[in-house]
């Protein structure tokens, strides 16, 4: 199954549903209308053979001033992974949750929620994973700063790469 | 008149009536040798039952994926070398074949050839930790200093190539950093002939032990369902009798061109997809590692040990999703590249932190002793759970 065959099977089942495709190298992905994506995912799992959720991941564009959610489904038949990418508003961005779906989205959410502060809908446990609970920001936006002090105790800055530009100026 | 035993049944059945139950909260770890690592799970108790058993990781957050935006793609790879500590090798092979996918890098095959001998010896050495450490888990000592006496050669053979014994930052982009010598190759086979029995001696030593087989068959089991609920790979997909590994299945690297049988539980002892059919699994697949290198060792094709790369490596702006099989699943990196020096995103999926997330439900019911041998048979490593 072609990633060709893939689109023109959801585009003529979810016509809403496709936003259109990104034409990236070496793979391409699929835009999706955030407000369907359950929807999307629920079909290509019971209908295309998609068994498992390979990854979710959150990334950061302030270039386009939003977020976005990609969604890594994976197929053990057609040996295959298919990208789906939701673009979503950079603040206060918000998205179903895939865990009525896949257990798997669990953790995955969180871990996005952690890393970039994006809200899932339905899930059952939404708190911080990797970074402790009081912990304040969303270290993998692009825009985060490191604090100073975290409770009382400094924060140690290895190195500076305040000066550079292109990746916005995180401290790590 | 009462008999002496009535009159205790008596007594003991009145204090049972008066006894408090109540769950105990335990906090095992984040400082326990059985949780392998900086892992914390708070286990609620109830006597020796087992009612939740609830993951907190984090305490090894490295901060992988920033510290990656701020580097370039080359500087990358001695951060991924640190993920799964136990398997440098592997991590770093799935990094440059993620990187070198995006550039359209060739890679000499002199350079394959080395980097699959590699792989699999580091699969080895991985394998034989988690051997150990699963025997130390189980009570058996002697495994866990076998393990680490013969992983010890490996980490020798592979300081010999690299000059690290843990952390190797080996494998380049385009090749590996430095070439294989003839004493390598010859210290290569004379440890597969001697490491080869010795799995069989370990067989008979744990695996086959009649204490071994009674603590963790019919434990942990994990069906097909809820791998792929799970998105769980690697030995514990294999693990339930899914025959699906990377290497075979999309195959990359030089594997299409090497025989190997991929090793998958049967329920020999107990249940399908059981703690067992997880070591069994390990164990059989370090029998076809040594087959891969055996028949790559003595085949390598001279040429250069690394393909032509600028000291900057340019990356086309672009996406890919690249999986690679680690010892311990299906490990991926998302790279997004916006043709910059430096990753906008790399995102690395690591089979580990989806394995652990099984726990709780792998573990609610049984006794505490179940949740060491389960935690032990999902062999994880903090370091690539929490990157």
């Amino acid at each position: 199954m072609t990633f060709e065959e893939i689109q023109q099977k959801l585009q003529t089942k979810f016509p809403q549903g496709i936003q259109g495709v990104e034409d990236t190298v070496p793979e391409k992905s699929l835009k999706i209308n955030p407000s369907e994506i359950v929807a999307v995912i629920r079909f290509m799992k019971e209908e295309m053979q998609f068994e498992t959720l390979g990854d979710l991941c959150g990334l950061d564009y302030p270039a386009l001033s939003s977020s976005c959610v990609a969604y890594h489904l994976q197929s053990y038949t057609h040996k295959k992974v298919v990208r789906l990418k939701c673009y979503l508003p950079r603040e206060n961005a918000s998205i179903d949750s895939l865990t009525c779906l896949f257990k798997a989205a669990d953790w995955l959410e969180r871990e996005a929620f952690d890393m970039f502060g994006i809200h899932f809908n339905g899930h059952p446990d939404l708190r911080r994973i990797l970074c402790p609970e009081d912990w304040v920001g969303h270290p993998l936006r692009k825009d985060y700063q490191t604090p100073d002090y975290y409770n009382g105790m400094p924060v140690p800055l290895y190195f500076d790469n305040s000066t550079e530009p292109a990746s916005g100026s995180a401290k790590t | 008149m009462s008999t002496t035993h009535e009159r205790v049944e008596g007594h003991l059945s009145q204090s049972l009536d008066n006894l408090r139950t109540d769950e105990l909260l335990l906090n095992m770890g984040p400082q326990h040798p059985s949780t392998h690592g900086v892992l914390r799970v708070v286990v609620t108790t109830d006597g020796e039952i087992v009612k939740a058993a609830k993951p907190e990781i984090g305490y090894l957050h490295r901060c992988f994926e920033k510290h990656s935006e701020n580097v370039d793609y080359m500087g990358v790879a001695p951060y991924v070398d640190r993920l799964d500590y136990l398997a440098s090798m592997n991590n770093a092979m799935g990094w440059a074949i993620a990187v070198e996918g995006m550039v359209g890098i060739e890679v000499p095959r002199r350079a394959e050839f080395i980097r699959v001998i590699v792989a699999e010896l580091q699969r080895i050495a991985s394998h034989l930790m988690s051997f150990g450490t699963y025997g130390l888990d189980m009570g058996a000592f002697t495994a866990f200093m076998f393990g680490f006496r013969d992983r010890e050669m490996i980490l020798d053979i592979l300081e010999m190539l690299s000059g690290a014994r843990l952390l190797y930052n080996y494998m380049w982009i385009g090749g590996v950093s430095r070439d294989i010598t003839p004493e390598a190759i010859e210290k290569i086979k004379t440890f597969l002939d001697y490491f080869e029995p010795k799995i069989d001696e370990y067989n008979t030593l744990l695996s086959f032990n009649k204490i071994f087989v009674e603590r963790t068959k019919n434990v942990g089991v994990i069906d097909v369902e809820t791998c792929h609920t799970y998105g769980l790979t690697g030995v514990m997909l294999r693990g339930c009798g899914v025959k699906w590994d990377l290497r075979k299945e999309v195959p990359y690297s030089i594997y299409k061109e090497v025989e190997f049988d991929v090793p998958v539980g049967s329920g020999e002892m107990g249940t399908l997809g059981d703690c067992w059919d997880r070591h069994i699994v390990r164990m059989r697949e370090m029998k076809e590692s040594v087959r891969i290198v055996r028949q790559l060792i003595d085949n390598i094709p001279s040429g250069p040990h690394r393909g032509k790369v600028g000291k900057v490596v340019k990356v086309p702006a672009g996406e890919s999703f690249s999986r690679t099989e680690c010892p311990r699943g299906e490990l991926a990196f998302y790279i997004v590249s916006d043709g910059s020096a430096k990753p906008f995103r790399v995102r690395c999926k690591s089979p580990c932190f989806l394995n652990i997330s099984t726990l709780d439900e792998l573990t609610r019911g049984v006794m505490v002793a179940d949740l060491i041998a389960t935690i032990g048979s999902l062999d994880i490593v903090l370091g690539e759970v929490d990157r």
